[in-house]
Parts: C-alpha cells; structure tokens; sequence
C-alpha cells in the first residue's frame, strides 16, 4: 500500500491543484456523516471560488454595457449556483461533476441544439437573415446611378492595420462640403475632421485615425469586395465606381408594405413575399435571390427521404460507412492488441525501444500523414507504385480506393490500440493468468477466458467511441481520396464517401451553403451512430457493472 | 521462476532445442515487434527523405533520402511564420490535454465511486452528445463565437483562449468513460478503509485514487494532447490570422495551392511537428508502463 503511494504517481498528483501536505493530522474521530474539514481544502476552495468571482465580475462588465440582460442573468445564475454548491457540504457528486458539465454545455450541447434547431428551417445562402435585412439587401443591390446623384471621391480602406484581410471601409469626401464620411455594410458615417489627412486638392483621403488607407496595388487585389460593398444610406446607397470614385444612386426596387411586395419602379414587375418559403415571388413564379430564414417544418427530413437526387444513393454510402468504421475500429483493435500481447511479457527486452518506435505514427500529425499517404498511393510517382514496380491508379477504382483508405487507417490507427492495449494489460493482475497456467490451462485458453474479457471490459466503450469517431471521420476520406472515385453519371457520390462528405459536399457544395439540409441529414447521421451505440452498449452491459 | 526467466538468456548461443524454445517464447515476440516498426516507420521514411531532399518537390522525393539538405528547415522559418504556429499549438495543447484530463478525472470518480440520481443517464448522455457530428454543429460555433468576439475581444475568433474554451466543451467523453473503466478496476477497500479513517472525499480522490490510476492519466493526456495537436476544422475556422495559427492550420494553407513545390517545407514541417508529441510520450512513458493495480491488491 505505501509504496504504491509513494510510487510514480505521487509525482503527477495534479500538481497546482491540491498541493500534497505532508504529516497530515489524521485525526481518528468517528466520521459520521462528515469528514472533518482540512486547512488545505478550505485554502484551496477559497482561491478558487475567488477566481471564480473574479472571472464573473471581468466577464459582466461587457454584458452591461451591450445591455445583453439574458447574458448577464445566466452568469450570475451559474456564479451563485457554483458558490452554493462548493460553499455547502451536501451534493458531493455535483462537485465532481460540474467544472466538467459546465464547458459540455457551453461549447458542445448548446452548439448541437442550436444546430439541431437549424434543421427545422431554411437556414442557408439567401435566407440568412430577417425578412428586414432581406428587403435592405434587395433596395441596397438595385441601386443605379441616376442623373444628379451625390459624387464622392473614394479612397479604400481596411479596419484595423492589415491591408489583406481587414473589413473594408469607404473613406468618402464630398467635394462639395468637404465633408468626410466612413461607410461599410452598416451604413454612414461622419468623421471628425481633426481625424483625418486629406489631399488639399481632390479632397481625396491620405490618412485617416484607425483605418490603414490601401494603395492602388493592395485595392485591385481585392477589387471583387470592393464591387460587392454597399453603403446603405436613407435615400438609395453608395457604391464605388473604379478604385477612386464613388457615387449616390437611387433604389430601383422598394418594398411596399402596404402588398407586403417589393415593386420594381422602372419595369413595375412586383414580387410579392411568400411567408411559407421566405422569399419573395413574382406571379410568373421568378423569386429574387435574397430571402430571409423561415420555419419549412419537416421538409428538410421528408426531402432526405423523398427527393430521388438525395435517398437514391444514400443507402449505399450508409452500407460502406458502416464497412469503413467497423474495418477501421475493428481492423486497428486486432492489430494493436496482438502486438500489445505480443510485446507484453516479463522476458521480452528492449520493450521500451518497440514501444517508442510502434507508436511513431501516432506522434506524426495525421492531417499531414493523411496528405502524405495520398501522394504515396500517387499512380505516377507514388511510393506504392515505386516500391512494387507497379502502374495502379489506385484512388481510380471503387475497391482498391477503399482498400487504400482502410490501409491508411490501419496505419494511423493502431498505434493508438496498441497504446491503449498496453496499458490495459498492465492493469490486469498478473497473478490471474499465473493462476491460469498454473491450473494448466493453454496460453490460449487463458487469453480467452482472463485477458480477452478484462480487456473488453476496460476497452469496450472506447471501441464503441471509437466506431462513432470512424463514422464521421470527415479527414480520412477528404483528405485522401475526397469521396471518389465517382461513377461517371453521378458526380455526387463517390464510392469511398462517407455520410458525412457526402452530406458535405451537398450541402456546403457548388449549389451554395444549405445549412438547414445540412443539419437534418446530421441528425439522421446521428440517429443512425445513437442507435447502433446503444444497441452495442447493452450487449456490453452484461460484462461489466457499469450501472451497478 | 528465476532461474526458469534467466535460462533462455544465458543459452542464447546454444545450438539446438533451446533456441528454438527460445524462438517459441521469446523469439517469435521479437519478429512481431520486428515487423510492427517496419510498418510503422515506412511513411515516415519517406518523410524524413521528402524533408532532406535539395529539390524540395514531391515528384523528386525517394524512400530513401537521395541528398542532405536543411534548406526545407531553414525555408520554412524563413518564408512562413512556423516559429508562432509552433508556439500557439504548444500553448493550446498542453493546457487543453492538462485541464480537460483534469474535468474528465472528477467526473469518472463520481460516476465509478458514487451513488446519485441521474448517473446512468448522464453517463448516457455524455456518450450520446459526443457522438452528434460536431463538424456540422461548425454554423451554429461560428455564430456563437462571432458574439463573443464582440463583447470579450479576449476570448474570441483568433485568440488561443477562445480556442482553449471551445476544445474543453469536448472535456467530457470518451477521456471520462476510458477513466471510469480504470476506477472501477480499483478494488473499493482501499477508499472504503480511507474513509474510515477519516478521510475527506477530496482527500480519497487526490491522495489514494489520482496516483493509483496516474498510468491511465498519462495515457489520456497523451491521447488529447496529439487529438489537440492535429485538430484541424474548428482551428481552421476558428483562427484566420496568420501569426495565430495553429500548426494544422498553417501548414494545410502551405500545400493547399502550391502542393508539389512545398513537399519538402511541408515534410520539413511534419517532423518538427512529431517532436513535441514524441517528447511528451517520452517524458509519460514511465507511468505508462509501471504497473497500476499490481502494488494496490498486495498491500
């Protein structure tokens, strides 16, 4: 008992958290309900509980001043909820539970749902935003330039001082008033004087506090932005005309609330606003490009099933899925623990130099292993083909694509089992299997009935996470063979695609940004993992007391 | 049991049955292990070779190096801003793998050693939400975190510290389940007996459990800190400045449109990526191999 103690582990004893006090007064009173409270403990809660207050204060002091009210009441909320639970004496697993539980919800469970909730609408390119900012982005972009339109003399600039890829800004001086402005998507304006260097000739803006003024060369780069940027102002907007000028047009199109219709004044064509689809749509059945987010109830999930483009090919990848994550788990797990078994013996020497050389590939970063692999299965120059003397396009042809990809998986993946393995097997007692040999049983027979069982017992849930990783494992195949090869009358759907490429590549693919089609296939992704985990998880349960 | 272990040692030259008993106890661990690295170290050859080679291009490099270059070295300080990269993916990692094996240590001793309303559901839970595609949940981080880049500067798009917060979402999980199966391997006695004399559950779980189980620790820490390492979607979503970047991030944006001219910055970039990860384990290994429960049953 004392050795294990003053073992290697009492070097890792979560060093800044709890200090180790030495000569601890173990005071040999009855505990009842309570054990006494020690000095270090209360030392420790209250620096951290202070820390925890000082965070809150820093954090409130930005929520008032945007007046964000929900913001600040979930904060106080969580603060007092912390100060009561580690102040008091009673919910002792809580205290375990929360610091963790915290973060999970913040950054994991608040994310998914607010995902989840994305696939009930239509939530994508052209309908991002409110119906409002819909009807601003219609009159904005009709803007043209009229007879007797306000004239600027322009210069480019970026927020902030990086000229490549600050927000971009209009620095406009009127020549008539020499008045300068500021303009941006979000509208106009005015700039103290005092702020700002201007050419006494043109009235052109050299230099302005906090924005860095491009020069010709660092403008053109971004030209395409530049054409894009529109100033909204009360009466139209302002856009630039060239690099150095700008001018003030006028609206073609305005909304009309009184038909809940947009009318375009030069052709009088009206676009009336559909609520169902959030957009608007003229009688002839045109609808204009900027729409605005509405509810679509189940489309998103009815058009997964329903639309021939979508459900055909659908079942297919969802048969090669499970293949890739069962032979990627499965194949990396068979492996990892024969050569942990094989290396796990007290007679074996030089363990420690396997042990570092095996695990090797799961010190190389794997994103750049996965490119690095894709060039070694290169038809032309590839290592593969070099090395065997070989002409394969092996990325070319279903099988061999899925050959490759479950090889590279192989490799990056079985040093973590290996890792794992190892370390399982040294938690197992070894006077079990001595016993087994010692009853006379094969080494075989001890393997099956002692060592395979504990194994599964300790690993079983990290092969189940680990399948669930394997099901979206998005950088094994995108990175390597990008879901191809792909059938020639269908460019959609490759056959090393997995659900998750190739929901990808539909939703965030050439037709433009679909996140709210994006989600729901997610949530069918997820069903699908969900389902199969806790069919595994009950066969498991037997083996071991999880919930004992 | 002694003389039984040092006999195939002594009788390594010998001719005949020994050496094959030998082989068949000891021999046959060797080739497999023999094996193993050839397979293991391959790819990595060829990485060595790309990052040693003169030409620096993909269609130039060998398995084995052809020349003994450090120009790939010295080009990817000198052209790209490596140094920071390498810096803030130290940074992130090593307090991300500390904190979240922390969080994750809490929760598996809660969940192994008490006894509450709602442990097998959040144990559920916990698996279930890990299992959502969190590459998808990206819109709803993207938009979440624009907010907190406008109110706390400090905690948003391009700061290591946001990043940090974002990766302890993902603190709780597979690390907690892989915990809970080491805890439950420690036989209760020993915190039962703690317990009786006198210990706090805080005492228990610092003193008697943390360094029972600190093999599994340092195998879990390891784990998230090349998880951390090589994470690279939200990184790249997440941190657009150049001098903020991660080292997945910059060093996908290096072969992303130039890829066979910057094989051998990017291979150059790959091994020096290797040598934190590698250090760490080397500096873990110990706790890794010495034995977790074999000191604890005989005490």
């Amino acid at each position: 008992m004392s050795t294990s103690l003053s073992g290697p582990g009492s070097a890792t004893q979560a060093p800044g958290r709890e200090p180790v006090r030495s000569g601890l007064p173990r005071k040999s009173r009855t505990a009842r309900n309570h054990a006494p409270i020690t000095a270090t403990g209360l030392v420790v809660k209250v620096v951290l509980l202070g820390l925890v207050a000082g965070i809150a204060i820093w954090a409130a002091f930005p929520l008032i001043e945007a007046e964000h009210w929900i913001g600040l009441g979930i904060l106080a909320v969580t603060t007092a909820v912390l100060f009561y639970l580690y102040l008091g004496r009673r919910h002792i697993p809580a205290k375990y539970l929360v610091p963790g539980t915290i973060f999970l919800i913040a950054f994991q469970v608040f994310p998914v749902l607010y995902t989840a909730s994305t696939a009930f609408t239509n939530f994508g390119d052209g309908h991002r935003g409110s119906k409002q900012d819909a009807i601003v982005a219609i009159q904005t972009s009709s803007v043209k330039q009229v007879p007797g339109s306000t004239e600027y003399s322009l210069s480019i600039a970026t927020k902030g001082d990086d000229p490549a890829t600050g927000a971009l800004v209009f620095l406009l001086s009127d020549p008539k008033t020499k008045e300068v402005f500021a303009g941006d998507a979000g509208g106009l304006r005015k700039l103290d004087p005092g702020q700002v260097e201007a050419s006494s000739l043109t009235g052109k803006v050299t230099a302005a506090d906090g924005y860095t003024v491009l020069n010709i060369g660092q403008a053109s780069v971004r030209s395409k932005e530049i054409t894009d940027l529109i100033v909204p102002t009360s009466g139209g907007a302002i856009r630039s005309n060239g690099l150095t000028r700008a001018y003030e047009g006028k609206a073609v199109r305005a909304y009309d609330a009184g038909c809940d219709c947009v009318k375009d004044t030069e052709t009088g064509k009206t676009w009336t606003a559909d609520a169902k689809s959030g957009a608007f749509v003229a009688a002839d059945g045109e609808r204009l490009t900027q729409g605005w987010k509405v509810n679509v109830g189940l489309k998103n999930f009815s058009r997964v099933l329903t639309d021939p483009n979508i459900s055909r090919p659908f079942f297919g990848t969802l048969l090669w899925n499970f293949a890739f994550a069962i032979g990627s788990t499965g194949l990396t797990f068979l492996l990892g623990m024969a050569i942990a078994l094989a290396l796990h013996s007290p007679r074996m020497k030089g363990t420690n130099l396997y042990r570092v050389l095996l695990i090797l590939p799961y010190a190389m970063p794997s994103f750049a292993m996965l490119l690095v692999w894709r060039d070694m299965f290169n038809t032309d120059f590839g290592l593969v083909n070099n090395l065997f003397g070989l002409g394969v396009d092996w990325f070319g042809q279903a099988w061999s694509a899925r050959a490759a990809v479950l090889l590279v998986q192989l490799w990056l993946g079985y040093p973590y089992m290996f890792l794992v393995a190892t370390g399982a097997l040294q938690a197992i007692p070894r006077e079990l299997t001595e016993a087994t040999s010692v009853d006379g049983a094969s080494p075989w027979q001890s393997f099956r009935s002692v060592t395979l069982p504990l194994l599964l017992v300790a690993l079983s849930p990290l092969l189940i996470a680990s399948f669930a990783y394997n099901f979206n494992n998005i950088n094994a195949i995108w990175l390597t063979t990008e879901g191809g090869p792909f059938p020639a009358d269908n460019p959609t759907n490759g056959a090393t695609d997995l659900l998750i490429t190739y929901t990808y590549r539909l939703a965030f693919g050439a037709q433009g940004a679909e996140f709210g089609m994006a989600a729901a296939v997610s949530i069918f992704i997820f069903a699908i993992v969900a389902t199969v985990s806790a069919i595994s998880f009950r066969r498991t349960r037997k083996q071991e007391e999880v919930y004992s | 049991m002694t003389t039984y272990a040092d006999a195939p040692v002594a009788n390594r030259n010998a001719k005949g049955k020994s050496k094959n008993r030998w082989f068949s106890q000891v021999g046959w661990r060797h080739l497999v292990g023999v094996l193993a690295v050839v397979f293991s170290l391959f790819p990595i050859l060829f990485v060595l070779s790309a990052a040693l080679n003169p030409l620096g291009t993909l269609s130039s490099t060998e398995l084995l190096p052809t020349g003994a270059s450090f120009e790939n070295f010295t080009n990817l300080f000198d052209k790209t801003a490596f140094g920071h990269w390498f810096l803030n993916s130290l940074l992130i990692a090593g307090a991300a793998s500390f904190v979240s094996i922390f969080l994750s240590a809490l929760a598996a001793y809660a969940f192994s050693r008490m006894r509450f309303a709602g442990r097998r559901f959040g144990l559920l839970t916990l698996l279930l939400i890990q299992m959502f595609p969190q590459f998808l949940a990206i819109v709803a981080i993207f938009l979440i975190f624009t907010t907190v880049t406008d109110l706390w500067p400090a905690l948003g798009f391009n700061t290591p510290w946001g990043l940090f917060l974002l990766y302890m979402g993902g603190a709780l999980g597979v690390n907690t389940w892989l915990m809970k199966g080491f805890f439950d391997t420690l036989p209760r006695e020993l915190d039962e007996s703690a317990t009786m004399d006198g210990a706090t559950h805080a005492q228990v779980f610092f003193r008697i459990m943390l360094p029972l189980v600190a093999p599994i620790l340092a195998v879990t820490a390891l784990l998230s800190f090349i998880g951390t390492i090589n994470e690279f979607m939200i990184a790249n979503v997440f941190l657009t400045n150049t001098e903020s970047k991660t080292l997945a991030v910059g060093m996908f944006g290096l072969v992303a449109g130039e890829r066979n001219n910057n094989f051998g910055m990017f291979a150059a970039g790959t091994l020096l990526t290797a040598i934190p990860t590698v250090l760490v384990f080397q500096l873990l290994q110990r706790y890794i191999v010495s034995g977790l429960t074999a000191g604890a049953v005989k005490g």
